[in-house]
Protein backbone atom coordinates (compact mmCIF):
# COMPACT_ATOMS: atom_id res chain seq x y z
CA UNK A 1 0.00 0.00 0.00
CA UNK A 2 3.25 2.44 0.61
CA UNK A 3 3.06 3.26 -3.41
CA UNK A 4 -0.44 4.71 -3.58
CA UNK A 5 0.60 7.17 -0.43
CA UNK A 6 0.12 10.37 -1.89
CA UNK A 7 1.34 13.28 -0.66
CA UNK A 8 3.62 12.28 2.32
CA UNK A 9 1.48 10.38 3.77
CA UNK A 10 2.68 8.05 6.76
CA UNK A 11 1.98 4.28 6.68
CA UNK A 12 0.16 3.39 9.48
CA UNK A 13 1.68 1.04 12.47
CA UNK A 14 1.37 -3.13 11.43
CA UNK A 15 4.22 -4.66 12.96
CA UNK A 16 2.77 -7.96 14.63
CA UNK A 17 4.07 -7.74 18.36
CA UNK A 18 4.04 -4.53 18.76
CA UNK A 19 1.33 -2.69 17.02
CA UNK A 20 -0.83 -6.06 16.13
CA UNK A 21 -1.60 -8.91 18.73
CA UNK A 22 0.23 -12.12 18.08
CA UNK A 23 -2.70 -14.40 18.17
CA UNK A 24 -2.20 -18.14 17.70
CA UNK A 25 -3.36 -18.49 14.33
CA UNK A 26 -0.93 -15.89 13.08
CA UNK A 27 1.88 -17.57 15.33
CA UNK A 28 1.64 -20.79 13.97
CA UNK A 29 1.85 -19.82 10.49
CA UNK A 30 4.78 -17.82 10.91
CA UNK A 31 6.32 -20.98 12.47
CA UNK A 32 5.80 -22.76 10.21
CA UNK A 33 7.59 -20.81 7.49
CA UNK A 34 10.80 -20.29 10.32
CA UNK A 35 11.05 -23.48 10.69
CA UNK A 36 11.01 -24.29 6.52
CA UNK A 37 13.62 -22.33 6.03
CA UNK A 38 15.78 -23.24 9.57
CA UNK A 39 15.89 -26.59 8.62
CA UNK A 40 18.08 -25.74 5.71
CA UNK A 41 20.95 -25.71 9.27
CA UNK A 42 20.55 -29.03 9.47
CA UNK A 43 19.96 -30.16 6.08
CA UNK A 44 23.43 -28.86 5.03
CA UNK A 45 24.85 -29.94 7.91
CA UNK A 46 23.75 -33.37 6.87
CA UNK A 47 25.14 -32.94 3.78
CA UNK A 48 28.45 -31.84 5.06
CA UNK A 49 28.38 -35.04 6.94
CA UNK A 50 27.75 -37.55 4.02
CA UNK A 51 30.00 -35.60 1.84
CA UNK A 52 32.92 -35.77 4.04
CA UNK A 53 32.17 -39.35 4.62
CA UNK A 54 32.74 -39.73 0.58
CA UNK A 55 35.84 -37.76 0.66
CA UNK A 56 38.18 -38.87 3.41
CA UNK A 57 39.21 -40.47 6.90
CA UNK A 58 40.41 -36.94 8.42
CA UNK A 59 37.44 -34.94 6.61
CA UNK A 60 34.82 -37.46 8.21
CA UNK A 61 36.56 -37.59 11.41
CA UNK A 62 36.41 -33.94 11.51
CA UNK A 63 32.52 -33.20 10.28
CA UNK A 64 31.87 -36.42 12.64
CA UNK A 65 32.71 -34.84 15.33
CA UNK A 66 31.17 -31.42 14.87
CA UNK A 67 27.89 -33.50 14.10
CA UNK A 68 28.37 -35.43 17.29
CA UNK A 69 29.48 -32.60 19.47
CA UNK A 70 27.10 -31.03 21.83
CA UNK A 71 26.16 -28.06 19.17
CA UNK A 72 25.37 -30.40 16.69
CA UNK A 73 22.92 -32.11 19.17
CA UNK A 74 21.69 -28.87 19.78
CA UNK A 75 20.86 -28.08 16.20
CA UNK A 76 19.35 -31.74 15.99
CA UNK A 77 17.12 -31.77 18.47
CA UNK A 78 15.98 -28.25 17.05
CA UNK A 79 15.67 -29.80 13.70
CA UNK A 80 13.87 -32.45 14.50
CA UNK A 81 11.14 -30.31 16.52
CA UNK A 82 11.19 -28.17 13.49
CA UNK A 83 10.48 -30.99 11.16
CA UNK A 84 8.10 -32.60 13.49
CA UNK A 85 6.35 -28.85 13.67
CA UNK A 86 6.75 -28.20 10.03
CA UNK A 87 4.94 -31.55 8.93
CA UNK A 88 2.36 -31.41 11.25
CA UNK A 89 1.16 -27.96 10.35
CA UNK A 90 1.83 -28.95 6.43
CA UNK A 91 -0.63 -31.24 7.50
CA UNK A 92 -3.22 -28.89 8.89
CA UNK A 93 -2.73 -26.88 5.13
CA UNK A 94 -4.08 -29.93 3.35
CA UNK A 95 -6.85 -30.28 5.84
CA UNK A 96 -7.53 -26.46 5.14
CA UNK A 97 -7.00 -26.78 1.71
CA UNK A 98 -9.69 -29.46 1.45
CA UNK A 99 -12.15 -26.56 2.79
CA UNK A 100 -12.27 -28.04 6.35
CA UNK A 101 -11.74 -27.19 9.66
CA UNK A 102 -11.70 -22.81 8.96
CA UNK A 103 -13.56 -22.28 11.61
CA UNK A 104 -11.53 -19.95 14.00
CA UNK A 105 -12.14 -22.28 16.85
CA UNK A 106 -11.53 -25.60 15.20
CA UNK A 107 -8.13 -24.10 13.51
CA UNK A 108 -6.64 -22.80 16.86
CA UNK A 109 -7.70 -26.29 18.20
CA UNK A 110 -5.80 -27.91 15.05
CA UNK A 111 -2.84 -24.79 16.10
CA UNK A 112 -2.60 -26.44 20.06
CA UNK A 113 -2.23 -30.30 17.81
CA UNK A 114 0.61 -28.59 15.82
CA UNK A 115 2.24 -27.36 19.03
CA UNK A 116 1.68 -30.66 21.27
CA UNK A 117 1.93 -33.13 18.55
CA UNK A 118 5.26 -31.65 17.62
CA UNK A 119 6.69 -31.50 21.32
CA UNK A 120 5.28 -35.47 21.72
CA UNK A 121 6.71 -36.36 18.16
CA UNK A 122 9.88 -34.80 18.87
CA UNK A 123 10.57 -36.24 22.85
CA UNK A 124 9.56 -39.80 21.30
CA UNK A 125 12.16 -39.69 18.60
CA UNK A 126 14.77 -38.90 20.82
CA UNK A 127 14.18 -41.90 23.12
CA UNK A 128 13.79 -43.74 20.21
CA UNK A 129 16.53 -42.62 18.33
CA UNK B 1 7.72 -7.23 -0.58
CA UNK B 2 7.96 -8.07 3.38
CA UNK B 3 8.53 -5.27 5.27
CA UNK B 4 9.38 -5.28 9.25
CA UNK B 5 9.74 -1.65 10.09
CA UNK B 6 7.58 1.95 9.21
CA UNK B 7 9.33 4.44 6.47
CA UNK B 8 11.25 7.24 8.07
CA UNK B 9 8.39 10.18 8.01
CA UNK B 10 5.87 7.57 9.43
CA UNK B 11 7.52 6.89 12.93
CA UNK B 12 6.12 7.96 15.61
CA UNK B 13 6.81 10.45 18.77
CA UNK B 14 5.80 11.09 21.99
CA UNK B 15 3.18 13.07 22.08
CA UNK B 16 1.24 15.69 24.01
CA UNK B 17 -0.49 14.01 27.52
CA UNK B 18 -3.50 16.15 27.88
CA UNK B 19 -4.22 17.21 31.51
CA UNK B 20 -6.35 14.73 33.85
CA UNK B 21 -9.50 15.48 34.75
CA UNK B 22 -10.43 17.02 38.21
CA UNK B 23 -11.87 15.40 41.07
CA UNK B 24 -12.40 12.00 39.09
CA UNK B 25 -11.81 9.00 40.47
CA UNK B 26 -12.19 6.17 38.01
CA UNK B 27 -9.77 7.67 35.81
CA UNK B 28 -8.16 5.30 32.88
CA UNK B 29 -5.54 6.04 30.02
CA UNK B 30 -5.88 6.32 26.32
CA UNK B 31 -2.97 6.62 23.89
CA UNK B 32 -3.95 7.97 20.68
CA UNK B 33 -2.20 7.85 17.47
CA UNK B 34 -2.20 11.51 15.77
CA UNK B 35 -1.15 12.74 12.68
CA UNK B 36 -2.02 16.10 10.62
CA UNK B 37 -0.87 16.73 7.22
CA UNK B 38 -0.76 20.02 7.78
CA UNK B 39 2.51 20.74 9.96
CA UNK B 40 5.02 18.37 8.18
CA UNK B 41 6.10 16.58 11.58
CA UNK B 42 6.13 12.75 12.28
CA UNK B 43 3.15 11.08 13.97
CA UNK B 44 2.77 10.88 17.51
CA UNK B 45 0.78 9.43 20.14
CA UNK B 46 -1.01 11.88 22.31
CA UNK B 47 -2.06 10.76 25.62
CA UNK B 48 -5.73 11.68 27.13
CA UNK B 49 -7.73 10.47 30.39
CA UNK B 50 -11.41 10.30 30.96
CA UNK B 51 -13.32 9.76 33.65
CA UNK B 52 -15.08 6.53 33.45
CA UNK B 53 -17.52 7.06 35.69
CA UNK B 54 -18.95 9.97 33.12
CA UNK B 55 -17.99 8.14 30.01
CA UNK B 56 -20.24 5.53 27.69
CA UNK B 57 -19.61 1.62 27.44
CA UNK B 58 -18.10 1.59 24.21
CA UNK B 59 -14.46 2.83 22.69
CA UNK B 60 -16.19 4.92 20.37
CA UNK B 61 -18.09 6.71 23.28
CA UNK B 62 -14.85 7.52 25.07
CA UNK B 63 -13.62 8.87 21.45
CA UNK B 64 -16.60 11.17 21.04
CA UNK B 65 -15.97 12.35 24.67
CA UNK B 66 -12.39 12.94 24.04
CA UNK B 67 -13.37 14.96 21.14
CA UNK B 68 -15.97 16.85 22.58
CA UNK B 69 -14.51 17.56 26.06
CA UNK B 70 -11.09 18.18 25.71
CA UNK B 71 -9.48 18.07 22.06
CA UNK B 72 -11.97 18.68 19.16
CA UNK B 73 -9.03 17.87 16.55
CA UNK B 74 -9.31 14.26 16.63
CA UNK B 75 -10.38 13.41 14.06
CA UNK B 76 -11.91 9.72 13.13
CA UNK B 77 -14.96 8.34 10.98
CA UNK B 78 -17.74 7.20 12.67
CA UNK B 79 -21.73 7.24 11.67
CA UNK B 80 -24.15 4.59 12.63
CA UNK B 81 -22.48 3.44 16.30
CA UNK B 82 -23.62 0.14 15.62
CA UNK B 83 -21.67 -2.01 13.66
CA UNK B 84 -23.24 -1.35 10.49
CA UNK B 85 -21.69 1.13 8.51
CA UNK B 86 -17.96 0.00 9.30
CA UNK B 87 -16.81 3.73 9.55
CA UNK B 88 -15.46 3.43 12.72
CA UNK B 89 -12.78 0.44 12.00
CA UNK B 90 -9.20 0.99 13.72
CA UNK B 91 -6.68 -0.66 15.57
CA UNK B 92 -8.16 -1.47 19.33
CA UNK B 93 -5.28 -3.06 21.68
CA UNK B 94 -3.65 -4.72 19.13
CA UNK B 95 -6.46 -5.91 17.07
CA UNK B 96 -9.02 -4.40 14.56
CA UNK B 97 -12.15 -4.16 15.20
CA UNK B 98 -15.20 -1.24 14.84
CA UNK B 99 -14.40 1.38 17.68
CA UNK B 100 -18.65 1.57 18.41
CA UNK B 101 -19.78 -2.31 19.38
CA UNK B 102 -15.90 -2.42 21.29
CA UNK B 103 -16.39 -2.31 24.75
CA UNK B 104 -13.83 -0.54 27.27
CA UNK B 105 -14.06 -3.56 29.27
CA UNK B 106 -12.70 -5.89 26.26
CA UNK B 107 -9.72 -4.12 26.72
CA UNK B 108 -7.02 -4.42 29.65
CA UNK B 109 -5.49 -1.70 31.08
CA UNK B 110 -4.64 1.41 28.86
CA UNK B 111 -6.68 1.92 25.57
CA UNK B 112 -4.40 2.22 22.70
CA UNK B 113 -6.07 3.39 19.28
CA UNK B 114 -4.25 3.38 16.38
CA UNK B 115 -5.45 3.72 12.64
CA UNK B 116 -5.47 0.15 10.47
CA UNK B 117 -1.97 -1.09 9.93
CA UNK B 118 -0.22 -0.58 7.19
CA UNK B 119 -2.55 2.19 5.19
CA UNK B 120 -1.90 5.79 3.95
CA UNK B 121 -2.67 8.19 7.14
CA UNK B 122 -5.14 10.72 5.58
CA UNK B 123 -5.46 12.28 9.07
CA UNK B 124 -5.19 10.85 12.80
CA UNK B 125 -7.66 7.58 12.64
CA UNK B 126 -8.51 8.08 9.43
CA UNK B 127 -6.95 5.49 6.69
CA UNK B 128 -7.17 5.97 2.85
CA UNK B 129 -9.23 3.12 1.78
CA UNK B 130 -9.12 4.43 -1.94
CA UNK B 131 -7.34 1.37 -3.26
CA UNK B 132 -9.22 -1.24 -0.82
CA UNK B 133 -12.63 0.18 -2.56
CA UNK B 134 -11.12 0.19 -5.84
CA UNK B 135 -10.41 -4.11 -5.77
CA UNK B 136 -13.78 -4.28 -4.29
CA UNK B 137 -14.91 -2.78 -7.55
CA UNK B 138 -12.39 -4.75 -9.46
CA UNK B 139 -14.45 -8.37 -8.47
CA UNK B 140 -17.75 -6.94 -10.07
CA UNK B 141 -19.45 -6.52 -7.11
CA UNK B 142 -23.10 -6.93 -8.82
CA UNK B 143 -25.20 -9.64 -10.77
CA UNK B 144 -24.36 -10.50 -13.74
CA UNK B 145 -26.49 -12.18 -15.88
CA UNK B 146 -26.72 -13.06 -19.52
CA UNK B 147 -30.46 -14.89 -19.97
CA UNK B 148 -32.90 -12.19 -20.53
CA UNK B 149 -34.48 -10.64 -17.42
CA UNK B 150 -37.55 -12.19 -16.51
CA UNK B 151 -40.65 -10.32 -15.98
CA UNK B 152 -40.94 -9.94 -12.21
CA UNK B 153 -37.75 -10.56 -10.18
CA UNK B 154 -34.49 -13.24 -10.56
CA UNK B 155 -35.77 -16.15 -8.39
CA UNK B 156 -33.71 -18.18 -5.47
CA UNK B 157 -34.57 -21.02 -3.53
CA UNK B 158 -34.32 -20.86 0.18
CA UNK B 159 -31.21 -23.21 0.36
CA UNK B 160 -29.68 -21.10 -3.04
CA UNK B 161 -30.13 -17.97 -0.52
CA UNK B 162 -29.10 -19.67 2.45
CA UNK B 163 -25.21 -20.26 0.83
CA UNK B 164 -24.69 -16.32 0.49
CA UNK B 165 -25.12 -16.56 5.09
CA UNK B 166 -21.79 -15.59 6.57
CA UNK B 167 -20.71 -13.34 3.21
CA UNK B 168 -23.93 -10.65 2.40
CA UNK B 169 -22.97 -9.48 5.94
CA UNK B 170 -19.49 -7.77 5.48
CA UNK B 171 -20.47 -3.99 5.76
CA UNK B 172 -16.80 -3.10 3.81
CA UNK B 173 -15.21 -2.22 7.39
CA UNK B 174 -11.56 -3.41 5.89
CA UNK B 175 -10.52 -4.68 9.43
CA UNK B 176 -9.72 -8.21 8.17
CA UNK B 177 -7.72 -6.82 5.06
CA UNK B 178 -5.78 -4.51 7.36
CA UNK B 179 -5.19 -7.47 9.63
CA UNK B 180 -3.34 -9.61 7.33
CA UNK B 181 0.17 -10.09 7.19
CA UNK B 182 0.07 -10.70 3.42
CA UNK B 183 -2.02 -8.10 2.27
CA UNK B 184 0.06 -5.58 4.56
CA UNK B 185 3.10 -6.79 2.21
CA UNK B 186 1.39 -7.16 -1.08
CA UNK B 187 -1.64 -5.03 -0.52
CA UNK B 188 -0.83 -3.70 -4.16
CA UNK B 189 -1.49 -6.46 -5.82
CA UNK B 190 -2.83 -9.14 -3.70
CA UNK B 191 -6.64 -8.62 -3.19
CA UNK B 192 -7.14 -9.12 0.06
CA UNK B 193 -9.67 -11.14 2.66
CA UNK B 194 -12.64 -8.47 2.01
CA UNK B 195 -12.34 -8.19 -1.83
CA UNK B 196 -11.71 -12.07 -2.22
CA UNK B 197 -15.38 -12.86 0.67
CA UNK B 198 -16.85 -10.41 -1.41
CA UNK B 199 -15.68 -12.20 -4.83
CA UNK B 200 -17.08 -15.68 -3.41
CA UNK B 201 -20.53 -13.59 -2.27
CA UNK B 202 -21.06 -13.51 -6.10
CA UNK B 203 -19.31 -16.82 -7.03
CA UNK B 204 -21.87 -19.04 -5.73
CA UNK B 205 -24.77 -16.70 -5.98
CA UNK B 206 -27.03 -19.13 -8.14
CA UNK B 207 -28.50 -16.25 -10.21
CA UNK B 208 -25.11 -14.88 -11.30
CA UNK B 209 -23.59 -16.57 -14.43
CA UNK B 210 -20.68 -15.29 -14.84
CA UNK B 211 -19.07 -17.81 -12.37
CA UNK B 212 -16.01 -18.71 -15.34
CA UNK B 213 -15.52 -15.19 -16.20
CA UNK B 214 -14.97 -14.36 -11.83
CA UNK B 215 -12.71 -17.68 -11.79
CA UNK B 216 -10.83 -16.68 -14.57
CA UNK B 217 -10.22 -13.02 -12.99
CA UNK B 218 -9.22 -14.23 -9.83
CA UNK B 219 -6.86 -17.17 -11.46
CA UNK B 220 -3.04 -14.80 -10.19
CA UNK B 221 -0.65 -15.63 -7.97
CA UNK B 222 -1.08 -12.63 -6.12
CA UNK B 223 -5.10 -11.67 -6.90
CA UNK B 224 -5.86 -14.66 -4.77
CA UNK B 225 -2.88 -17.17 -3.94
CA UNK B 226 -1.28 -14.99 -1.59
CA UNK B 227 -4.16 -15.67 0.95
CA UNK B 228 -1.48 -18.52 3.18
CA UNK B 229 -4.73 -18.91 5.34
CA UNK B 230 -3.00 -16.89 8.57
CA UNK B 231 -6.73 -16.41 9.66
CA UNK B 232 -5.76 -12.93 11.16
CA UNK B 233 -9.07 -11.95 9.06
CA UNK B 234 -11.44 -14.11 10.65
CA UNK B 235 -10.05 -13.78 13.92
CA UNK B 236 -11.03 -9.68 13.68
CA UNK B 237 -13.65 -9.97 11.99
CA UNK B 238 -16.34 -7.62 14.09
CA UNK B 239 -18.90 -9.34 12.05
CA UNK B 240 -17.86 -12.48 13.13
CA UNK B 241 -17.44 -13.67 9.03
CA UNK B 242 -14.97 -15.59 7.92
CA UNK B 243 -12.86 -14.48 4.72
CA UNK B 244 -10.45 -17.19 4.99
CA UNK B 245 -12.87 -19.83 4.61
CA UNK B 246 -14.37 -18.07 1.57
CA UNK B 247 -10.90 -18.02 -0.01
CA UNK B 248 -10.35 -21.27 0.71
CA UNK B 249 -13.79 -22.43 -1.30
CA UNK B 250 -12.76 -20.39 -4.26
CA UNK B 251 -9.30 -21.77 -4.28
CA UNK B 252 -11.33 -25.02 -4.40
CA UNK B 253 -13.25 -24.44 -7.27
CA UNK B 254 -10.14 -22.95 -9.06
CA UNK B 255 -8.91 -27.17 -8.60
CA UNK B 256 -12.13 -28.64 -9.28
CA UNK B 257 -12.30 -26.64 -12.74
CA UNK B 258 -9.23 -27.41 -13.65
CA UNK B 259 -9.31 -31.21 -13.19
Amino acid sequence: MADVNRGNRPLSPFMLGKYYRPQLNSVTSILTRITGNAMIVAALMIAWWLIAAATSETAFNRADWFVTSFIGDVIMFFSVLGLWYHSLAGVRHLIWDQGLCLEMETADKLGWVVIGGSVVLTLLTVIIV
Amino acid sequence: MVQLTLPKNSRMKKGKTWPKPQGATNVRKFDIYRWSPDDGENPRVDTYFLDMDKCGPMVLDALIKIKNEIDPTLTFRRSCREGICGSCAMNIDGINTLACIYGLDEVKGDVKIYPLPHMPVVRDLIPDLTHFYAQHASIMPWLETKTNRPAKEWRQSIEDRKKLDGLYECVMCASCSTACPSYWWNGDRFLGPAALLHAYRWIIDSRDEATGERLDGLEDPFKLYRCHTIMNCAKTCPKGLNPAKAIAEIKKMMVERAV
